[in-house]
C-alpha cells in the first residue's frame, strides 16, 4: 500500500516534536527545563506550514481511511493555532507551579495529534483512535497537580465519565458494524440507505455513537464533568479542554453525522436540535449563579456548545438536503473559529490574573481596569464577543447560525432561532456582570499592578485584535465554500 | 450455532456493566464494570466480523484491547493517587466536587 506522507506530514512533525520534547526534558536540568516550551512552539509552527501547504488539494491515503481536504485542513489550522496560543499562555504558568514540564508538553502535543487526526478520519476505527488519543493524555493532564486533592478528584471524575462515554460509543460502533458490515463511513451510509424501513436497533446504535461525541463537546446531559474538571485542572489545560478538545469533538461529530449517518438525518437531526436547546438553556441558567470565573467560563462553554449544536438540528436527508446540510456545516465551522479566538482569550486573561495570586472568583476581578488596563480591555472584548455584541466576531457567529436556519425555514428552525435569541440575552447578564466588576468596582487595597509578561500580553493582544477585526470584516474567514465538500461525499 | 446468540450474550454483558456503573460506588469496581462493557463490545465485534467474514471487525477488536489497556494504566494511576490523598475510594464520600 502506498502511503501519502505529504498528507500526514503535520501529524509526523508533531509526533517528532513530542518525542524531542520528552528527550529534551531528560537532558535539561532545573530551570532550563522550561525551554522545552519554545521547542514545542517551533514544532507547531513547522506543522502549521506543512498544513497550509495542503490547502486546496485533496489527498486520500491509508486506503480510504484518511482524507485531507479543505474541511480537514481548516480544522487542523484551527487546532494548531489554538496549540500555539496555549503553549504561549502555558510557559510561565507551568514553569512557576513546579509541574512536570516535559511530561506536560509531551501530553499536550500527543492530545493535539489526536485532534489533527479527527477531521481527516473516514473510518470508525480511525475516529475511535483519534478520540482516545485526544482523551487519554487529557485525563493525565487534568490530574497533573497530583498533590492537590481537588485536581486528583476532578481527574478521576473526568476519567470515569470519559471512559464510560467511550464504552457507550464503542458499543454503538460495534452494532453499526454489525449492520453495515464495514467500518468505512461512506460504506456505512450506503448500507444504511439500503435499509427499506429504519430499524429501531440501528437508530439506537446511531444514538450511542453520538453520545460519545456529546460527552466530548459537553452537551447536556453529558456536561457534568465540565465545570469540575475545568476548575480542578491547571488553567492552560482547562483552556485546551474548553476550546481544542471541544472543537475536535465537533469535527468528529460533523464527519460521523454528515457522512456515515446522513441517511438517517431525519432522526438524529431533531434529536440533536432538542439537545441544543437543552444545552444552551441549562448552561446559561447555571452560569448565572456562578461566583468562580472558571466555573462561569465552563458553563458558558456548555452554553456555547448548545449554540454550535443548533445547525446539527437542521440536518435532513432526501432531495434538496445537500444545500441545508452544507449551510449547517459552514455555520458550525465559522462558529468554532470564532469561539476558539474569544474563549482562548478569556482563559488567557484569567491565567494572567490567577498566576501569582491564585485569585479566581469574580469578586477578585474588581478594579482590574486599574491594575492592568490591557487585561481589562481584553476581558471586556472577549466576554462581549462570547455574548455576541456588535463589532465583535461573536455577533457574526450567531448570524451564521441564523443564516443556516434561513436557508430553508421550518417550524423547528424558527423554534431553535427563538431559543438562540432568548439565550443570547440571558447570557449577556452574566457576561456583563463580570465586565461591570472589572470596570466599576473598587479594587481591594494592597493588590499590586499586574505584570502579565510578554507571552500572555502578546496572546491577549493578538486575540483581541482578531476578535475585533473579524467583527468588522467577517468575510476574512467566512469565504469557505470549499469546506463543505464533504456533503457531496455523504 | 447461530451468531445471534453471541449478540444476546454481549448485550447482557453490556447491561451488567452499565448497571454496575450506575449502582456501585467504589472507583475500582466502577472501572471494572466499564472494562466489562468494553469486553462486551469486543464480543459483538468478533461475532459481527465472523458474520460478515471481513477483517475490519477483528482489527477493531485489537484496537479496543490496546486502548482499554492504555486507559487502565492511566485510570489505575489516577485511582491510586486519589487513594493516597484521601484514604478511600468511595465516590459518594462528601468531597470538594459534587459527583
Amino acid at each position: 500500500m502506498q502511503i501519502d506522507f505529504i498528507a500526514i506530514l503535520p501529524e509526523i512533525i508533531l509526533t517528532v516534536t513530542a518525542l524531542l520534547v520528552l528527550a529534551a526534558d531528560l537532558a535539561l536540568r532545573g530551570d532550563a527545563k522550561q525551554f522545552v516550551n519554545p521547542l514545542a512552539g517551533l514544532g507547531t509552527v513547522a506543522a502549521i506550514i506543512a498544513t497550509v501547504a495542503l490547502w486546496g488539494s485533496e489527498r486520500v491515503t491509508f486506503g480510504t481511511m484518511y482524507v485531507v481536504d479543505d474541511f480537514a485542513v481548516l480544522f487542523k489550522l484551527l487546532f494548531l493555532g489554538t496549540l500555539l496560543a496555549i503553549l504561549a499562555i502555558s510557559w510561565r504558568y507551568i514553569a512557576e507551579h513546579r509541574f512536570f514540564q516535559g511530561e506536560y508538553y509531551f501530553l499536550l502535543l500527543t492530545s493535539f495529534i489526536g485532534m489533527l487526526l479527527m477531521p481527516s478520519s473516514r473510518d470508525l476505527i480511525m475516529l475511535f483512535i483519534a478520540l482516545e488519543t485526544v482523551s487519554v493524555p487529557a485525563f493525565v493532564m487534568v490530574g497533573m497537580r497530583k498533590r492537590d486533592l481537588y485536581s486528583s478528584e476532578s481527574a478521576l471524575k473526568f476519567f470515569l465519565l470519559g471512559v464510560l462515554a467511550a464504552a457507550l460509543m464503542l458499543f454503538g460502533m460495534s452494532m453499526v458494524y454489525g449492520f453495515a458490515g464495514t467500518t468505512d463511513l461512506v460504506g456505512i451510509a450506503a448500507a444504511i440507505s439500503g435499509e427499506t424501513a429504519s430499524v429501531p436497533l440501528l437508530l439506537g446504535s446511531v444514538m450511542l455513537v453520538l453520545v460519545g461525541f456529546g460527552f466530548k463537546i459537553s452537551a447536556v446531559p453529558f456536561h457534568f464533568w465540565a465545570p469540575d474538571t475545568y476548575s480542578g485542572a491547571p488553567m492552560p489545560v482547562a483552556a485546551m479542554l474548553a476550546v481544542a478538545s471541544k472543537a475536535a469533538g465537533f469535527a468528529g461529530l460533523v464527519v460521523v453525522a454528515f457522512i456515515a449517518f446522513e441517511p438517517v438525518a431525519d432522526v438524529w437531526g431533531p434529536m440533536l436540535g432538542v439537545l441544543a436547546v437543552l444545552t444552551m438553556t441549562v448552561g446559561n441558567l447555571i452560569a448565572l449563579q456562578q461566583r468562580d470565573l472558571i466555573r462561569l467560563l465552563a458553563y458558558s462553554s456548555v452554553a456555547q456548545a448548545g449554540y454550535i449544536l443548533i445547525p446539527f438540528g437542521l440536518a435532513r436527508t432526501g432531495p434538496g438536503a445537500a444545500v441545508v446540510n452544507a449551510a449547517a456545516i459552514e455555520a458550525v465551522v465559522f462558529y468554532l473559529i470564532a469561539y476558539a479566538v474569544m474563549n482562548v482569550g478569556a482563559f488567557a486573561v484569567a491565567i494572567a490574573v490567577e498566576r501569582r495570586t491564585g485569585l479566581r472568583s469574580i469578586a477578585d476581578y474588581a478594579g482590574l481596569s486599574g491594575r492592568s488596563p490591557l487585561l481589562a480591555m481584553g476581558m471586556t472584548v472577549f466576554l462581549l464577543s462570547l455574548g455576541g455584541a456588535p463589532l465583535t466576531v461573536g455577533l457574526w457567529a450567531k448570524f451564521a447560525i441564523l443564516e443556516a436556519i434561513a436557508v430553508d425555514i421550518t417550524l423547528f428552525g424558527i423554534v431553535l432561532a427563538g431559543f438562540l435569541v432568548v439565550n443570547s440575552v440571558i447570557a449577556f447578564f452574566y457576561y456583563l456582570k463580570v465586565v461591570r466588576t472589572v470596570w466599576m468596582d473598587e479594587a481591594p487595597a494592597g493588590l499590586p499592578q499586574l505584570q502579565p509578561g510578554f507571552n500572555l500580553s502578546a496572546v491577549v493582544v493578538v486575540l483581541m485584535v482578531g476578535t475585533l477585526v473579524l467583527g468588522v470584516l467577517p468575510g476574512l474567514v467566512t469565504d469557505f465554500s470549499s469546506v463543505i465538500s464533504i456533503v457531496a461525499a455523504g | 450455532m447461530a451468531i445471534g446468540y453471541y449478540f444476546i450474550v454481549s448485550a447482557l454483558l453490556f447491561s451488567i456493566g452499565l448497571i454496575g456503573v450506575l449502582l456501585r460506588r467504589n472507583a475500582i469496581v466502577l472501572f471494572m464494570c466499564i472494562e466489562l462493557m468494553l469486553n462486551s463490545v469486543n464480543l459483538t465485534l468478533a461475532a459481527a466480523a465472523r458474520m460478515w467474514g471481513g477483517p475490519d471487525g477483528q482489527v477493531f477488536v485489537f484496537f479496543v484491547i490496546v486502548v482499554a489497556a492504555a486507559e487502565a494504566v492511566v485510570g489505575l494511576a489516577l485511582i491510586v493517587n486519589l487513594y493516597f490523598r484521601r484514604g478511600t475510594l468511595d465516590v459518594d464520600v462528601p468531597q470538594l466536587l459534587r459527583w
